[in-house]
């Protein structure tokens, strides 16, 4: 006897068939949800537990007063690689951004087969192991002038420049065409019209693109060991010579086997964290309101 | 294709011929490449100075193209090249050494849509050829002169005179269209170029448009590429009739004469299709 | 309404061509196709004066006898004598391979997991919020990582390997690669760490593939009556491969160059290749962060060069090859 098509729409009648396939995409839906979940309880995990340790050592003198001596005694701070960092990053920030935003008018104003290899290369470097420019910058500055901060910015230089080029090169694509042929047509030269009313018009977004840039060049620590080399004890201003960075510093004291470096270990570690995820989310917003702005 | 000569056009609709050659225009056999391939071929016009010139025809004919080579713009494109002459005021701006960039101070040119700077107040847009060109910077009061002189050549004095600090963005699509002549004025051009102009703006501001090329044409030359054949008759003394044989085929100008005449008594039959509706 | 009139007398065009001198175009092409050259000097110079820096140790011991070798002792270099190569660098490469390995195992199949939640089975408005939370992983710098490694991980992964190992340890041949004793810092770790690093990135990509599923195929292997999870295993994955393909080559990348999180996680043990992946050792980037300022034996730091050579090779073939597939892909799609 046959049986109507429409019998295993009605209620009671599926068969195990159906039952099986629901189950298995349930179990999947689950699944997936979990692994979310999991991944989600990683990433609190570790700022829960770095800004739990952090917090016991924390203090205003932690970010005014150079380590103690001693590496055993509790006290003292991280003042000399917080200032380290300012500079160094200060400098690298300095440099990488006109040449990154100067490249990026090159990508996309002009264009053209070689704007195409750079482009390429850009991304390439984007992909270069860090400790690899610390070495590249050891071979050509470190050899003839010595470790200093100064050769750290060179490198956290190279490392935030594909990060600004790319950022701006997509900012300035964003830029309606219209508004350069308006210029054009007003008898503005090419570099008036990029500077004047394509760059004014993707600052925001450059900006967020920089500041992520500087987030990144703030936890490098790998091409710092072999340009700027660090310096634990001393608070040191002057870019020609070794100077420490937060970044530095942390991995300095995290590996003694003191429990009070450790502790300000820790402490730095927090304050890392907290300046990088500021910066973060402060581009976040920044990015958001300027493509909110657009539309 | 039929060419008329100028000065017989002139003396015909009663006027002398101008002695001054300001602002006028001879295109000679004009052909306009992207990558090798022809958008126009063979484009022979003369533009009045002191008159409305437009260009009209379906869509694909060229009609932007040759426009476009008037002031320089088609050359902006990547890969993209011309053969003929384009004789602005005598001068053949192809001719090389020239410097389109001033070319396109003479020749000035409004688009399709509105697109007044973004980051820039009213007063801002209007000065912005000026501020942004040339050796020569107006300061201050000078300044402040030409933008009142500009918006008020486009008709938009009254109506902005109290917020020309505000965002050019501010403004309505026709304003804004208004704002835009008026940062074209700016730099003192002989020539104006309209690229569909009010396509993108509703009737009334559409009017107001019109009623300010009637205005404009006192002082400037002006041509105007438009797929509206009413408007056409409406603003011009001359128009140009182009049309595109198939897809892949270059433009090419079939006619040009007074408008009276072509709206009227049209020499060609594509024309004469074009304007009836036939083909469109 | 008066227009204002030009001047009969204004200037001709070929007067104010005459009148002005070449703009500045010229000079600010140059200026910013200069800028953008100079990426492709840094490029350049980084494989040069590396391998400049590693040409004593080469010459003297010759090209090849470093990756012939896994033995690493500086203390036996002396100035004069060409062979053995101290210097073998055969373990760091393999450090390298299984931390990297092992992070890629860990992190495409829970990446893929995650991405397919954010795009299709989350909540539209969850979209957002979950993907910036998982970015925020990538924020974090590596010291941190491998601070929170050595203190909060590694004793959460002690009990659990131990089990593993002692589950496993009557089995032959998974008793070798499983094997203990675990001291917490290991390749293992090492690999766990980076997996969680290198997560973003290939999440990110991932979700780019998936979001480009079109949707008319998701609707009609819906129409067809197939679960969510059955429209997603026909109408989505399958066409993603590739794109997956190119995020893991692009994490791979990534976690080949990690240093410092993995150096403070893997007990840089240089000796040799330990076979078990809970046994400590020690990758191309480590060697080179832990080594660096010390290195004052004969050939030592050149050595160390030797590995940043090879180091960078290897990464700028997996980097080129990654984006040259992801090149590919977003060409298909476009």
């Amino acid at each position: 006897m046959a049986t109507s098509p429409l019998r295993s729409l009605q209620p009671g009648s599926e068969d195990r068939g159906i039952a099986r396939r629901r189950v298995t995409n349930r179990a999947m839906t689950v699944l997936l949800a979990v692994v979310m979940a999991i991944t989600l309880a990683v990433l609190a995990w570790v700022l829960i537990y770095v800004a739990d340790q952090g917090l016991k050592a924390l203090s205003p003198q932690f970010l005014t007063q150079t380590p103690p001596g001693n590496p055993a005694l509790t006290g003292g701070g991280f003042a000399n690689g917080i200032v380290g960092s300012l500079i160094i990053v200060g400098i690298a920030t300095v440099i990488s951004v006109p040449i990154g935003i100067a490249a990026a008018v090159a990508l996309v104003e002009y264009g053209g087969r070689f704007a195409d290899t750079v482009s390429f290369a850009t991304d390439v470097l984007v992909g270069i192991p860090s400790i690899v420019t610390g070495a590249f910058i050891y071979a050509i500055w470190v050899t003839r002038f010595g470790y200093s901060g100064l050769a750290g910015s060179f490198a956290l230089a190279l490392v935030m420049l594909p990060l600004v080029i790319r950022a701006s090169a997509e900012m300035l694509r964003l830029v309606p065409d219209v508004l350069r042929e308006a210029s054009a047509a007003l008898g503005v030269t090419r570099a008036r019209t990029t500077l004047s009313v394509v760059l004014p018009s993707a600052t925001a977004g450059i900006t967020t693109g920089v500041m992520l840039a500087v987030a990144r060049a703030m936890g490098e620590t790998a091409p710092l060991l072999l340009t700027a080399l660090g310096d634990d004890e001393f608070m040191q201003t002057h870019p020609t010579a070794p100077m420490s960075t937060l970044s530095l510093q942390i991995f300095d004291n995290a590996v003694t086997g003191f429990k009070a470096s450790q502790g300000r270990a820790w402490a730095g570690a927090l304050t890392l964290i907290l300046i990088v995820l500021i910066l973060t989310i402060a581009a976040r917003i920044i990015g958001r309101r300027v493509s909110s702005a657009r539309s | 294709m039929s060419m008329t000569d100028p000065v017989e056009t002139a003396s015909a609709v009663g006027l002398s011929p101008v002695t001054r050659a300001d602002g006028r225009i001879d295109v000679s056999d004009l052909t306009a490449t992207y990558h090798g391939r022809p958008a126009v071929s063979g484009v022979s016009l003369a533009i009045e100075p002191r008159r409305v010139t437009a260009l009209i025809g379906p869509s694909g004919s060229g009609k932007s193209t040759v426009l476009r080579c008037m002031n320089g713009l088609h050359m902006t494109v990547r890969g993209a090249s011309v053969t003929g002459h384009v004789a602005v005021d005598d001068v053949n701006i192809y001719r090389p050494g020239v410097d389109l960039v001033q070319v396109r101070r003479y020749v000035g040119m409004v688009f399709q849509r509105p697109n007044p700077f973004p980051t820039m107040s009213i007063a801002q847009n209007v000065a912005a050829g000026l501020r942004l060109g040339g050796r020569r910077r107006r300061a201050g009061a000078r300044l402040e002169e030409v933008v009142e002189r500009s918006l008020r050549g486009a008709g938009l004095w009254e109506e902005v005179k109290d917020r020309l600090d505000k965002p050019g963005a501010g403004l309505s699509g026709g304003q804004q269209q208004r704002l835009c002549i008026a940062r074209s004025l700016a730099v003192e051009p002989q020539v104006l170029l309209m690229d569909e102009p009010c396509s993108a703006l509703d009737p009334i501001s559409t009017m107001v448009i019109e009623e300010l090329i009637e205005q404009l044409k006192r002082d400037y030359t002006v041509v105007i590429v438009t797929h509206n054949m009413q408007q056409a008759a409406r603003v011009s003394d001359t128009t140009a009739f182009m049309t595109v044989d198939g897809p892949g085929q270059p433009g090419h100008l079939v006619e040009v004469a007074p408008t009276k005449e072509i709206f009227s008594q049209p020499k060609e039959q594509a024309t004469m299709d074009y304007i009836t509706g036939k083909v469109g | 309404m008066s227009t204002p009139t030009t001047a009969p007398d204004a200037e001709t065009l070929a007067d104010r061509l005459r009148h002005r001198g070449a703009n500045a175009d010229a000079a600010f092409r140059v200026v910013v196709f200069g800028a953008a050259g100079l990426v492709l000097l840094a490029l350049l110079g980084m494989v040069v004066f590396v391998l400049v820096q590693a040409w004593p140790a080469i010459s003297h011991y010759g090209f090849f006898s470093f990756v012939s070798s896994d033995r690493w002792a500086p203390s036996d270099a002396t100035p004069t004598a060409t062979h053995p190569n101290p210097y073998g660098i055969v373990q760091f490469i393999y450090g390298t391979a299984i931390t990297s390995l092992i992070g890629m195992v860990i992190a495409v199949p829970v990446s893929i997991a995650v991405a397919l939640f954010i795009t299709d089975v989350a909540i539209p408005w969850l979209r957002r919020p979950l993907s910036y939370l998982v970015d925020l992983l990538a924020a974090i710098p590596s010291v941190v990582y491998g601070f929170w490694g050595i203190f909060a991980l590694i004793p959460a992964l002690s009990p659990i390997v131990n089990h593993i190992a002692s589950a496993l340890a009557g089995v032959p041949g998974l008793n070798v690669v499983f094997g203990g004793p675990f001291f917490g810092v290991s390749y293992f770790t090492a690999g766990v760490v980076l997996a969680i690093m290198v997560l973003p990135i290939v999440t990110a990509l991932c979700r780019e593939v998936f979001a480009t599923a079109p949707v008319d195929e998701k609707e009609a292997a819906l129409a067809l009556g197939m679960t969510r999870w059955e429209m997603l295993r026909t109408a989505v994955l399958p066409r993603s491969l590739s794109g997956i393909w190119g995020a893991a080559i692009l994490g791979l990348g990534r976690a080949l160059g990690e240093t410092i999180a993995v150096t403070m996680v893997i007990g840089n043990s240089v000796l040799g290749i330990n076979h078990s992946i809970f046994s400590e050792g020690a990758t191309m980037a480590s060697v080179i962060a832990n080594e660096f300022t010390e290195a004052t034996e004969p050939f030592h730091r050149s050595s160390l060069f030797v590995v940043a050579f090879w180091l960078l090779i290897i990464a700028l073939i997996v980097n080129i090859a990654g984006k040259l597939v992801i090149r590919r892909i977003r060409g298909d799609l476009a």
